[in-house]
């Protein structure tokens, strides 16, 4: 086992505090110089069940989550419900520490609180423990905690003893606590710490594992000197948001479009915008509608069910050329599926849902400075080609926390309404001599007609879900028709113009050992920093492989994609679905390549692993694809 | 300076404003009540002295749909049930403007009902009409959630087993406040009460009756009609809850005898959602509109919420 890097696991119930806890503790270990990636695991269950959250911490650059883990802190879940090991659900209190077994490393340490866990409940925990060389410190933690202070405070005596098993500074956790906390729980809290602490390193421990070192108090990758902040997904696209000046959010909750939802709503109205919280998600898109045609830079989004409800008034912003921006976070389908699990199954339902042929802009970012960086592109795009811009991501970018250098978020802010006249060039702007104005003119530079806002002096016009003239009269004149239809789809052409003339392309290239390779893996979306971490793996394995991480879907990325596939023999395409719907997108934007493109699919509720990756990628070229001991699937190229 | 100059700018409007320079071909048939609706709101319109680029009208699907298309205004003809939605997010976004949102029965009382519901109960200050052919007149006679019980159509062959829904209690006990009945043949009230439902603070809703001499033959006219707030058999206070709950009780059960009564049914101060959510600090003062045309506004950035990251 390597001790260049920590993958502390705490588990315990829902509920239980798991997520601040390891928030704070991921947290302190950035402010002492690691480098963090943390992923969450949780059950759609107020109180009570297994949740655990893995934080890999580093002095080099992660991008992912680790195969496995390396240290366990084992909390009881007080509120779990069948204490029984025969009930349909499991003994799930046990569940902390039996669920987690499978994927602790060799070697691996275990904590857990004898207070509230007992072994003789895990029968064959000894034989375990000594056949995978597990070191196991079992604490009485909630004991501990009840002693000076209260019995919800066991979490910090759990990280205290964290502290002490990996020779870990307290410092960084003693401030944080004082920056969250003050008077008695504050007291309690540090006292619960310290004294852990103490205990723990009165014992004679077996394991080496260690806090990593800090190399020469840098991070491997990020700008020098620079202070770190912590941020997941779902606050990128959100900051993004706020600083394309967007002040209007309409939804309704729904898991994990909900972190966005509530991160723009808290935030909103200290900056004078709204936010609304409405009976459904058709009101919620037809209110970003409305907001957005009324002069106001406006979002909504959801998740799968609810953004399936979208689908409608999602047209209407099509054919009315009213901008929004929608996000959509995917968990795993169809219907209610897992709501806390993440997929990428939504991918073809987001590129075409709602009658006729569509006309969007959807992103999918692979991490969380991209989910920003095009977060602000949707608005600018939706605002200048007047058009819905979707971002689409996952319960796994949504919620995993990564550190960033601050500076990147040091920003000018753009609020403006795109492609929207003032009252000054309306009075030189083309009207019908019926006195409307001509808000959808047919001959117009890369398709977009500006557009005036209500209130506006002479700027009136029907905006109609209808086929429509200029002025926006209902119209089913064949002529008109076409060369609406024309103009429109002409929106979609300049896009693709407009962001192949990018500097520098938002598709991902990673090549450890340059451009030159026989092989490749693609992916699109949240799997991008897996995907580079295996391609690493396996460079270093001695293949010749290099990878693409996609993130623009519509208008699709051509050139880049067939520049990348025409550069090898073989690729594989790397997505968190059972059907491999990037991989059809690819064939049918690209027109081929289906006889060298495998897939590799995992539909578990499970993000990949790197190890997966690793495993898939050799089988496929040196057998039938078949990787023993994973959930992932091998899907052999057409013809095959 | 408001970057709205026909918000901002008061001034005298002559009803023919609202008529478009050309007049596109109405899709009504001859003797639709849609006609009346449209000659009250202009009416109504011009008696408050808004003028055209000051209005925004969103309308649904259906033939009632189409009043935006013959009104000469900012208009939004949007998709079936989802007017309310889009009306009062535009109010949001701009509170002076002036926004009336209109469809059907089947628009308002049917596919878009959780919508009727949730904007009563927020209390927009908007207007909403819902033209009331108790039919699906453009689909070519379906019944509608108000056509009686007994209606038979093509897709009800044995006559509608359902009682049809109460527009006004529905209304009542979702939170509108102002809540009336009009007909399009009695053009007079119908344009008053528009001009009642335009200066209420609040979500002013109006059921109004507009005969579908195609499909709805049975409804003949809406003739002859009674107006509660004038017939002495009528007696009760529009602001008392209760009272007015019994009265639209009645009304409703009438027009389904073929007795048609209209006038006011009930009207409450209460304060509007725009000024409920002022009030909580969650709607900013000045019409967020206006903040995308001020070049001297300094935008908020997220580089001022680091500090809760670090």
């Amino acid at each position: 086992m390597t001790n260049d890097e920590l993958l502390w696991r705490i588990a315990g119930g829902s509920g239980d505090g798991i997520d601040s806890t390891s928030q704070n503790f991921a947290k302190a270990l950035m402010r002492s110089g690691l480098n963090i990636f943390t992923h969450r695991h949780y059950p759609s269950r107020i109180r009570g069940g297994h949740t655990y959250v893995e934080v890999r911490a580093a002095s080099h650059e992660v991008k992912s989550r680790g195969d496995g883990y390396n240290f366990l802190l084992a909390l009881g879940d007080s509120f779990a419900r069948n204490p029984q090991e025969d009930a349909y659900y499991g003994n799930e209190e046990v569940k902390p520490l039996t669920e987690n077994l499978d994927d602790l490393r060799e070697g691996g340490v275990i904590v857990y609180d004898e207070g509230l866990l007992d072994e003789t409940d895990v029968a064959d925990l000894d034989e375990q423990a000594e056949e995978n060389g597990w070191h196991v410190y079992p604490l009485d933690l909630r004991g501990l905690a009840r002693e000076h202070g209260r019995e919800v405070m066991r979490n910090t005596a759990g990280v205290g003893a964290t502290a002490a098993l990996l020779g870990m500074e307290l410092d960084p956790v003693e401030e944080l606590m004082e920056e969250r906390m003050s008077g008695e729980v504050l007291e309690q809290n540090l006292e619960i710490l310290e004294i852990a602490k103490n205990e723990v390193e009165d014992r004679e421990f077996t394991h080496d594992l260690q806090i990593p070192a800090v190399e020469d108090g840098q991070k491997q990758g990020l700008a020098e000197d620079h202070e770190q902040v912590l941020v997941s997904g779902s606050t990128a696209i959100a900051y993004g948001a706020i600083d394309e000046g967007c002040r209007f959010i309409s939804g309704y909750p729904m898991t994990p479009w909900t972190d966005v939802f509530t991160i723009m709503s808290q935030n909103l109205p200290e900056f004078g915008g709204i936010a609304e919280q409405v009976e459904d998600e058709i009101a919620a898109a037809s209110l970003a509608i409305g907001a957005s045609h009324a002069g106001v830079k406006a979002m909504s989004g959801s998740s799968g069910g609810g953004f399936a409800l979208m689908s409608e008034p999602l047209g209407l912003a099509e054919m009315a050329e009213t901008p929004i921006v929608l996000v959509e976070a995917m968990r795993a389908g169809p219907s209610t599926g897992m709501p806390t699990k993440p997929e990428q199954g939504d991918l073809e339902h987001v590129l075409y849902t709602s009658q006729g042929d569509s006309n969007r802009v959807v992103f999918a970012p692979g991490n969380a400075q991209e989910a920003y960086e095009q977060t602000r592109r949707a608005f600018q795009l939706a605002y200048e080609y007047q058009l819905p811009a979707i971002v689409l991501y996952d319960q796994k970018l949504s919620g995993e926390l990564v550190n960033v250098d601050e500076a990147f978020f040091d920003r000018e802010p753009n609020p403006s309404l795109g492609s929207v006249l003032t009252e000054e060039e309306i009075a030189e702007a083309p009207h019908h001599h019926s006195g409307k104005f001509n808000r959808y003119q047919h001959d117009v530079e890369n398709g977009v007609s500006p557009r005036s806002v209500p209130g506006q002096e002479d700027g009136r016009f029907l905006v109609t879900g209808n086929e429509h003239t200029p002025q926006g009269h209902i119209s089913e004149d064949p002529d008109n028709r076409v060369n609406q239809m024309d103009r429109r789809m002409e929106k979609l052409e300049s896009i693709r113009a407009e962001l192949d003339a990018d500097d520098q392309s938002s598709q991902t290239l990673y090549a450890p050992d340059g451009a030159e390779c026989q092989y490749g893996i693609v992916t699109f979306g949240s799997q991008q920093g897996t995907v580079e971490e295996a391609t690493k793996r396996l460079s270093e394995n001695g293949h010749s492989v290099k990878a693409l991480g996609v993130s623009e879907l519509l208008p699709y990325p051509t050139k880049d994609v067939k520049a990348f596939l025409d550069s090898v023999e073989q690729c594989m395409v790397v997505e968190m679905n059972a059907s491999a719907q990037f991989r059809g997108l690819t064939q049918k934007e690209l027109g081929g390549y289906g006889d060298m493109m495998t897939s590799l699919l995992k539909y578990n509720g499970n993000p990949f692993e790197p190890e997966e990756i690793v495993d898939g990628f050799e089988s496929s070229i040196s057998g039938d694809g078949d990787a023993p001991g994973h959930s992932t699937t091998f899907v052999p190229a057409a013809g095959d | 300076m408001s970057a709205f100059s026909a918000i901002e700018t008061k001034r005298d409007v002559d009803q023919n404003e609202f008529t478009p320079d050309i007049e596109p071909q109405a899709t009504w048939c001859p003797g639709c009540g849609d006609f009346g609706v449209l000659k009250a709101l202009k009416g109504a319109m011009t008696e408050v002295g808004k003028n055209p680029d000051e209005v925004l009208l969103v309308t649904g699907i259906g033939c009632s749909g189409k009043l935006s298309s013959y009104f000469d205004s900012y208009g939004y003809h949007s998709i079936h049930g989802r007017s309310l939605p889009i009306a009062r997010a535009s109010k949001l976004a701009n509170p002076n403007l002036e926004v009336v949102a209109a469809g059907g029965d089947g628009d308002g009382y049917g596919i878009g009902g959780n919508h009727f519901m949730h904007t009563a109960r927020e209390n927009h200050d908007m207007v909403y009409i819902v033209f009331n052919n108790e039919i699906f007149g453009l689909t070519k006679g379906q019944t509608s959630p108000t056509s009686p019980k007994g209606h038979k159509s093509k897709t009800q062959p044995h006559g509608s087993a359902k009682d049809p829904v109460r527009p006004l209690s529905m209304s009542l006990s979702a939170g509108s406040s102002y809540i009336a009945r009009t007909a399009a043949v009695n053009p007079n009230q119908a344009k008053e009460i528009l001009v009642e439902a335009i200066e209420h603070d609040g979500f002013a809703h109006i059921d109004f009756l507009t005969q579908c001499p195609t499909w709805n033959k049975d409804a003949k006219q809406y003739v002859p009609y009674t107006d509660v707030q004038e017939d002495e058999e009528f007696s009760f206070e529009v602001t008392d809850r209760q009272e007015a709950g019994e009265m639209m009780y009645e009304a409703e059960s009438r027009l389904s005898e073929g007795e048609v009564l209209t006038g006011r049914f009930y009207q409450d101060d209460r304060p509007s959602y725009g000024q409920e959510k002022r009030h909580t600090g969650e709607m900013p003062e000045q019409p967020l509109a206006e903040r995308y045309f001020d070049d001297s506004y300094e935008w908020e950035r997220s580089a001022d919420l680091m500090h809760r990251h670090r």
